[in-house]
C-alpha cells in the first residue's frame, strides 16, 4: 500500500506539472484564437464556402440556431452514415446498423457524449468511424468550446446584443486548437505503439493452434480526438483498456493528460478575455481541488478494498487495468469521470461498491473539475453564479459576478441550469422502473446483476448519459429499445437544455453595463469563494443524489 | 427588542395568521405552498388510515400508529408558523397605521372660488365657500387659519404659519410653514397653529402623502423587489429539484428495497424544500421597511431599500449635512498698524445689528476674548467702549458689504474683500501696495483653508480710512462625520460633498471633512450631470434634496431621500421621504437596505445548510429496514426511524419560531469589507447551519422517542 500510495502521488506529481506548465500558453493561445481578427487562408476559404461573414457578429438566439443547426445536421449525418454502411466503401465487412441503436449512436456522438450501445470492433465500420464519428468527436468539441466563450464574451462584453459567430468560433476552435493538438498528440501515440492503419482484420493462428482475428484501424488518429475533446468514444469495445488504443504505462498518464488539458486551460483564457485573472486562477483552483479530492476519494476506497472478494484476493483488481496496478486505474476513472470523456482503462462496474459511487458522483456534480472542453468552464461558471448570488446578498449587495449584476432573469436561467442533469437522471432511472413493460424488459433483458448493483447500472447509465459523459457500468445491456430511446433523448437534452440556457445567460450578461468593482463588492478572486464555490456544487450535487445513491451503492457498499 | 417573540406579540398576530392559510394567499409563496398541500395530504392519510387498517410499513419498518396524525399536526403548524412570521411583521406597521389613519377624517376645506394672485394673493377679498375635504380637487385654492386642520397635500401660496406636523412625524414642535422657497409644502391632516395661510392643493383626496403612508406601513402597497424575486425564483427550482427527488424516489425503491410510505415521503419533501427561508421572506422584506419607518423615513417602495443597500456614491449636500450650515468666526488676523483688540472691537461693533449666524458667531468670539458689548443699561462696555449708537448698514447684494455709521463719524464695513477694497477706495484713501498684498496674503490664505475671509475697514472720523484686518470665517464640520465616511469607504461607497463654495474652500471642507470627492460652485444642472455621470459608470447614487430646483436630480436618482420639509416636488420626485428631515440619515439608510440583503442571504444560507442533518436523519430511517448497512449514516444515533422523520419535521417547525425574531430584527451588520462579512456570515450561518440541526433534531428525538411506539 505504501508504494501504491507512492506511486500515486508520483504520477498525479508528473500530472500536475505537466498541466501546470502547458494551461498558461494553451490558454493564452485560446484566448488570442476567440479574440483575434485575423482569419487563416483555409478559415476564409471554408467561410466562402459556407457563406458565411466571419465579421458578423450574432445574438444569443442566432449563436443558438447554428448550434442546434450543427447539432441536426450531425445526427442526421451520423445516422445516415450508419444506416447506408452495407454500401460504404471501407466498411469492414458491417452490415447496416440498426435503426434504434443508429440514433442512438448519431445523437451520443453529436453529444459530445460517446455513450457506445455496441461493440465498435463488430459494429461500425471505417468510413462510419472517420467520416461520421470522427468529425463528429472534433465538431462537438468545438461546439462546446464556442459556447464557452460565448458565455466568457457575455461576461466581458458591456451594453451589447451580440456574442461573436458561432461559425467563426467553431471553425477557428477546429483549425487551430483541436486539429493541431490532435495531430501532434496521435504522432506520440503512434510512437508510444499504438495502433494506426486501414487492415481491417487479420487472422493469425494461435499457440494452442486455433486461429483469431485481430482487428487493426485508425486508432491513434481516433484515439487522440477522443482523449482532447473530451469524446470518449472508444475504437474498441474495451476502450482504453485494450492493449492497442493505451499500449504501456506512460501512455496510460499522457492520456489522462490529453483529457484534462483542455478543460483545465480554459479558464486561463476565461481570465484573459475578461481581463482578470486571478478569476481564472480562482476557477481553476475550485476545478483542481475538486479533482485532487475526488481522486484521493476513489484511490483509497480502491487501495482499500473493502468487500468479501477483494479481501480474499488481497486487493480490488477486478476489473482494473492489471497491467499498470490500481493508480493508474483510479486516475484514469476521475479524469475520465471528471471531464466529460467517459474513457476507461478499467472497469467502473468492477469497482468496490463505495469505490463505483465515487465515478458517480463525479458526474452528479455536473462535470466542472475540469468537465467537459467547453462545458465544464460553462457549467462552474454557472455554479458560480448562483454561488455569487447567496454570498453576494450575505455581503448586503445586489449580488453582482464580474460587475454583472445578477438579476432575475439571470437566476432564473442558472437554476434551470441546475435543474436539467437532475431530472433527467432521476426521472428516466424512476422510469425504469415505473413503466411496468419497461420494468420488465430491463430486468430481463438489461440488468444482468439484480438487486441493488443492478439498479446503480441502471443509475450509471442514466446519469453518464444525462451528463454527456459516456461511461458505463458495464454489466448493464442498453442496447434495447427503451434505453437507446431513453437514453438517446437523455443525452440529447442534456446537451441542448443547458446550451441554450448559457447561451441566454450570456445574451442577458452582454446586454448589461458593467458595475464598477468597490470594497463593497464580493470578491470572488479569494480562496474564501473559491471554498463557496466548491461547497455550493458538493451540496446540490449531494442533496440532489443522496437518497437514490443510498439505495444504490450506499445500500451495497455500507 | 427581546430575542423572543413576545407572547402578545404572537396572540395578536395569530387570527391573521391563520386567516392566511387560504391557498390564495398562500400562492404568493410557492415554497409554502408546497408544505401546505403536504398538509393536507398528511392529514387526509391520517383520516383514511384507520379504516385502511392503520399505517403501512415504510421502507420496511414499522410505523407506529399516531405517526400520520401527529406529522400533519406538525406540518400544518410549519405552515401556521410562517403565516405567524409574516403577521407579526404586519402587525407592526398596523399600529401606526391607525393612527395616521385619525388624522384622515374628513374636514371642511374653505374653498377660493376664484382665486386671483395678482391682485388679491392673500384672497382676504375672495368669497370662500365650504367643501368637504375629500371632495378638493388638484388646483384648488384653499384658506386655513389657526386651530384648523389642513385639509389636503399642498403648497402654501400665501403666508406663513406655525404647523402642528406631530401627526405624521411625531415631533411635537411645530414647524413653520412660508410661502415661496423650500418651506411652502403643508401635509393634509396637520394642524395650523397660527396665522393664515393660502394653499394651493397638490395632491387628490385618497392619493395624499398620508394615504401613501398608511398604504406603506400596512405593507399593502409592497411591491416584490427584483433581489425576491429572484430568490423566490433559485428557492422555487431547489424545491422541484427536490420534489423531483422525492416523485422518483418509490419507484427506484420499489425495485431494489422498499416503498417508503407516502406520510414519510411528504417529510422528506418538507425538510428539503427550503421552508426556513420560505417561511420568513416575507417577514424579512416587511421589517425591513418597517426599520426605516422607526427611523422616520418613508420608502415609497421596497425596490427604494434595495437600492439603498447598493448605493455606490452617496452625494451629500455641505449645508446641513456635513457642515453645521452657518459659517463661524474662529480667528481674526490684523494687518500691520493694527492691534488684534482694535481689529476684533471693529469686527464686534460691525456686527452687533447683524442677525446673520455670521455676524453673532463674531460677537461671541470678540466676548470670548473679554470685548463684551452690551446693549446695557450704563452706555458703556466692560471695556469702557462707547455705546455703538449709530446707523446700521445693512448686507446688500450690490454692496456685499454690511457695516455701522457711529454716530461720532467713525464707519465700519465689513465684507468681500474686493468690496471693502473699493470701498475705501471710494473714500479718497490709497492703499497702500504693501498693505494691499499684506491683504491679498491672509485673504488667500483663509480661503486656501477652506475659510471665508471677511474683511473689516474703518473711517474714522477724521474721514482718513484704512483696512483693519480680516475675520476667519470657517464652515465648522460636524462631529464625527469623519469616522462615519470611513466606515462608508469600507462598505465600498464613495462619498461625494456638493457645495455652492469655490473649489479651493471645497477642496479643504472635502479634506477636514474626510470625504472622497467634492463638487464645487455646483448648480442643480451640475447636480444632475455628476448623477448622471456616475450612473453611466455602473454606480448607484444616493442624494438628499428638499428644494423644487433639487426634484429632477432626486428623480434621477437610484435612491432619492427628500426632506419632509421640502416642498412637495421635490417629495414627489423622492423614492423616500424622511419625516426628521436629518439629511445624514442618509447613511443609516444604507445600512438598512444591506442588512435587509444580508439577512435573506444569511437565512438562505442557513436554511440550505440545514438540509445537509435532516438527510443524516430520515435517508438511514427510510431504508434502514431493508438495508440495515445504513444504518452507518445515523450518526446522530435517532431512536427509531419513525422518531427520526418526525424530529426532523418537528425541528423544521421549531426552526421557523425560532429565527422569527431575527428575521424582524435583522443580522448584525458590520460596517467592513465585503470579504470579511461574507467570511462571518458564512461561518455563522452557513457553517452554524450545519450543525445546529444535528444538535436540534437529536434533542428533538429525545423527547420523541419517549412516545410510544416511536
Amino acid at each position: 500500500m505504501g508504494a501504491a500510495l507512492l506511486l500515486a502521488l508520483a504520477q498525479v506529481a508528473v500530472l500536475a506539472v505537466v498541466l501546470m506548465a502547458v494551461h498558461r500558453p494553451l490558454g493564452d493561445h485560446m484566448a488570442r484564437t476567440f479574440t483575434t481578427e485575423r482569419d487563416l487562408a483555409v478559415e476564409r476559404g471554408l467561410y466562402r464556402l459556407i457563406g458565411v461573414d466571419p465579421r458578423g457578429e450574432q445574438t444569443w438566439r442566432a449563436y443558438l440556431r447554428g448550434v442546434l443547426a450543427l447539432t441536426v445536421v450531425g445526427i442526421g449525418l451520423v445516422y445516415l452514415l450508419q444506416r447506408t454502411q452495407a454500401i460504404l466503401p471501407d466498411a469492414v465487412g458491417m452490415p447496416a446498423v440498426e435503426p434504434g441503436l443508429a440514433f442512438n449512436t448519431a445523437v451520443s456522438f453529436v453529444t459530445n457524449t460517446n455513450w457506445q450501445s455496441y461493440s465498435p470492433e463488430a459494429t461500425i465500420g471505417y468510413t462510419v468511424q472517420l467520416l461520421g464519428l470522427a468529425v463528429q468527436n472534433f465538431v462537438s468539441a468545438a461546439v462546446g468550446i464556442a459556447v464557452a466563450i460565448a458565455l466568457v464574451r457575455g461576461f466581458a462584453r458591456r451594453r451589447t446584443g451580440t456574442l461573436g459567430n458561432v461559425w467563426v468560433d467553431v471553425t477557428r476552435a477546429v483549425v487551430r486548437i483541436l486539429l493541431p493538438l490532435s495531430v501532434v498528440a496521435a504522432l506520440v501515440l503512434v510512437a508510444g505503439g499504438v495502433v494506426q492503419n486501414l487492415t481491417g482484420f487479420t487472422d493469425v493462428a494461435t499457440l494452442a493452434g486455433g486461429t483469431q482475428q485481430i482487428p487493426g484501424g485508425p486508432v491513434a488518429s481516433q484515439e487522440a480526438i477522443k482523449l482532447l475533446g473530451t469524446n470518449g468514444g472508444g475504437f474498441y469495445n474495451a476502450n482504453s483498456a485494450h492493449p492497442f488504443e493505451n499500449p504501456s504505462a506512460w501512455i496510460s498518464l499522457l492520456q489522462v493528460a490529453l483529457m484534462l488539458v483542455i478543460p483545465f486551460s480554459l479558464p486561463r483564457t476565461f481570465g484573459t478575455v475578461i481581463g482578470d485573472r486571478r478569476q481564472g486562477r480562482t476557477i481553476l483552483a475550485v476545478m483542481a481541488g475538486l479533482f485532487v479530492i475526488s481522486l484521493a476519494a476513489l484511490t483509497w476506497l480502491e487501495l482499500r478494498g473493502a468487500g468479501t472478494a477483494p479481501q480474499l484476493a488481497g486487493a480490488a483488481m477486478e476489473g482494473k487495468e492489471q497491467r499498470f496496478g490500481i493508480v493508474a486505474s483510479t486516475l484514469y476513472a476521475a479524469a475520465g469521470t471528471l471531464t466529460s470523456t467517459g474513457a476507461v482503462n478499467s472497469m467502473h462496474d468492477s469497482y468496490t461498491s463505495l469505490g463505483g459511487m465515487v465515478p458517480m458522483v463525479n458526474m452528479m456534480l455536473g462535470e466542472i473539475a475540469p468537465g467537459g472542453v467547453g462545458s465544464g468552464l460553462y457549467g462552474m461558471l454557472v455554479l458560480a453564479i448562483v454561488a455569487v448570488f447567496m454570498g453576494g446578498l450575505m455581503v448586503g449587495r445586489t449580488p453582482e459576478y464580474l460587475g454583472k449584476r445578477l438579476g432575475p432573469r439571470e437566476i432564473k436561467l442558472a437554476s434551470l441550469y441546475i435543474l436539467v442533469t437532475p431530472v433527467l437522471v432521476l426521472a428516466g432511472t424512476a422510469l425504469s422502473f415505473a413503466i411496468p413493460g419497461v420494468r420488465a424488459d430491463v430486468e430481463a433483458t438489461s440488468i444482468a446483476n439484480p438487486g441493488v448493483h443492478g439498479l446503480s447500472e441502471v443509475l450509471y447509465a442514466f446519469t453518464s448519459a444525462a451528463n454527456n459523459n459516456g461511461s458505463a457500468f458495464a454489466g448493464l445491456t442498453a442496447d434495447t429499445p427503451w434505453f437507446t430511446t431513453a437514453l438517446g433523448v437523455a443525452m440529447l437534452l442534456g446537451r441542448l437544455l443547458p446550451i441554450l440556457l448559457v447561451l441566454a445567460l450570456a445574451g442577458s450578461l452582454a446586454s448589461q453595463d458593467t458595475v464598477p468593482a468597490t470594497s463593497g463588492t464580493l470578491p470572488t478572486s479569494r480562496p474564501l469563494f473559491a471554498g463557496l464555490l466548491g461547497g455550493v456544487a458538493v451540496v446540490v450535487t449531494a442533496l440532489t443524489y443522496f437518497p437514490v445513491l443510498a439505495l444504490g451503492p450506499l445500500a451495497e457498499g455500507l | 427588542m427581546s430575542l423572543l417573540l413576545t407572547r402578545t406579540q404572537a396572540v395578536e398576530a395569530l387570527p391573521l395568521a391563520v386567516r392566511k392559510l387560504d391557498p390564495r394567499v398562500m400562492w404568493h409563496n410557492p415554497v409554502m405552498l408546497i408544505v401546505e398541500a403536504g398538509a393536507v395530504l398528511a392529514t387526509a392519510l391520517a383520516i383514511a388510515e384507520p379504516f385502511l387498517g392503520g399505517p403501512a410499513d415504510s421502507g420496511g419498518s414499522p410505523v407506529p400508529a399516531p405517526f400520520t396524525a401527529i406529522i400533519a399536526v406538525w406540518l400544518w403548524l410549519t405552515v401556521l408558523f410562517s403565516n405567524l412570521a409574516e403577521a407579526v411583521a404586519e402587525g407592526r406597521g398596523k399600529a401606526q397605521a391607525d393612527s395616521l389613519r385619525s388624522t384622515r377624517s374628513t374636514t371642511t376645506a374653505r374653498v377660493v372660488s376664484v382665486y386671483d394672485a395678482a391682485h388679491d394673493p392673500a384672497a382676504t377679498a375672495a368669497p370662500l365657500t365650504d367643501r368637504a375635504s375629500s371632495e378638493l380637487v388638484v388646483g384648488d385654492v384653499v384658506v386655513v387659519v389657526a386651530g384648523e386642520l389642513v385639509p389636503g397635500d399642498g403648497d402654501i401660496v400665501h403666508g406663513i404659519a406655525s404647523v402642528d406636523e406631530s401627526a405624521i412625524t411625531g415631533e411635537s414642535a411645530p414647524v413653520v410653514r412660508e410661502s415661496g422657497g423650500d418651506r411652502s409644502a403643508v401635509t393634509g391632516g396637520t394642524r395650523v397653529l397660527s396665522d393664515r395661510i393660502v394653499v394651493r392643493i397638490t395632491s387628490k383626496p385618497g392619493e395624499t402623502f398620508v394615504d401613501r403612508m398608511i398604504a406603506l406601513v400596512e405593507g399593502a402597497a409592497r411591491q416584490r423587489t427584483p433581489n425576491e424575486i429572484a430568490l423566490n425564483i433559485l428557492l422555487a427550482s431547489l424545491s422541484v429539484i427536490f420534489l423531483v427527488v422525492t416523485l422518483t424516489l418509490n419507484p427506484i425503491a420499489s425495485y431494489a428495497a422498499a416503498p417508503v410510505s407516502l406520510t414519510v415521503l411528504v417529510a422528506l419533501l418538507v425538510c428539503l424544500i427550503p421552508t426556513t427561508i420560505g417561511a420568513l421572506l416575507s417577514a424579512i422584506g416587511i421589517a425591513g421597511m418597517d426599520r426605516l419607518v422607526q427611523r422616520n423615513v418613508l420608502a415609497m417602495s421596497g425596490r427604494a431599500v434595495e437600492a439603498a443597500g447598493d448605493v455606490t456614491t452617496l452625494l451629500l449636500d455641505k449645508t446641513g449635512t456635513i457642515t453645521y450650515g452657518n459659517r463661524q468666526a474662529t480667528d481674526v488676523v490684523p494687518l500691520h498698524g493694527t492691534s488684534r483688540e482694535e481689529l476684533l472691537r471693529a469686527a464686534a461693533l460691525a456686527s452687533l445689528a447683524d442677525p446673520t449666524p455670521e455676524g453673532a458667531s463674531i460677537v461671541t468670539l470678540a466676548a470670548g476674548e473679554g470685548h463684551a458689548f452690551g446693549p446695557d443699561a450704563d452706555g458703556s462696555t466692560a471695556d469702557g467702549a462707547p455705546t455703538p449708537d449709530g446707523e446700521v448698514v445693512p448686507f446688500t447684494a450690490q454692496t456685499r458689504m454690511s457695516g455701522l455709521d457711529l454716530s461720532d463719524g467713525t464707519r465700519i464695513r465689513k465684507g468681500a474683500g474686493s468690496a471693502v477694497a473699493a470701498w475705501v477706495a471710494g473714500t479718497g484713501t490709497d492703499v497702500p501696495s504693501a498693505t494691499a498684498a499684506e491683504l491679498d496674503g491672509a485673504v488667500t490664505a483663509i480661503s486656501a483653508s477652506g475659510g471665508t475671509p471677511l474683511v473689516v475697514a474703518q473711517q474714522d472720523a477724521d474721514g482718513e480710512s484704512r483696512v483693519l484686518g480680516v475675520v476667519h470665517l470657517k464652515d465648522v464640520v460636524k462631529a464625527g462625520l469623519t469616522e462615519r465616511f470611513a466606515q462608508l469607504r469600507a462598505m465600498g461607497i464613495r462619498t461625494v460633498m456638493i457645495t455652492g463654495d469655490n473649489p479651493l474652500t471645497a477642496a479643504a471642507i472635502a479634506k477636514e471633512a474626510g470625504v472622497d470627492d467634492f463638487l464645487a460652485e455646483a448648480t442643480p444642472e451640475d447636480k444632475m450631470e455628476l448623477i448622471k455621470r456616475e450612473q453611466a459608470g455602473g454606480n448607484l447614487v444616493a442624494m438628499t434634496g428638499d428644494g423644487t430646483n433639487d426634484a429632477p436630480a432626486l428623480a434621477q436618482a437610484d435612491v432619492g431621500v427628500a426632506m419632509n420639509t421640502g416642498t412637495s416636488a421635490a417629495k414627489e420626485a423622492g423614492n423616500m421621504i424622511d419625516l426628521d428631515s436629518d439629511p445624514t440619515k442618509l447613511i443609516d439608510i444604507v445600512r438598512i437596505g444591506k442588512q435587509l440583503l444580508i439577512t435573506r442571504g444569511s437565512l438562505t444560507t442557513f436554511s440550505i445548510a440545514n438540509d445537509v442533518a435532516k438527510y443524516f436523519a430520515i435517508i438511514p430511517a427510510m431504508f434502514m429496514g431493508v438495508f440495515p448497512g445504513l444504518a452507518t449514516l445515523n450518526v446522530m444515533q435517532l431512536s427509531s426511524p419513525a422518531s427520526a422523520v418526525l424530529s426532523a419535521v418537528v425541528f423544521n417547525a421549531l426552526v421557523i419560531v425560532a429565527l422569527i425574531p431575527l428575521a424582524l430584527r435583522g443580522v448584525t451588520y458590520r460596517a467592513v469589507p465585503a470579504a470579511s462579512l461574507l467570511s462571518r456570515n458564512l461561518l455563522v450561518y452557513g457553517l452554524g447551519g450545519v450543525i445546529v440541526p444535528f444538535v436540534g433534531i437529536k434533542l428533538i428525538d429525545l423527547v420523541v422517542s419517549a412516545l410510544p411506539g416511536f
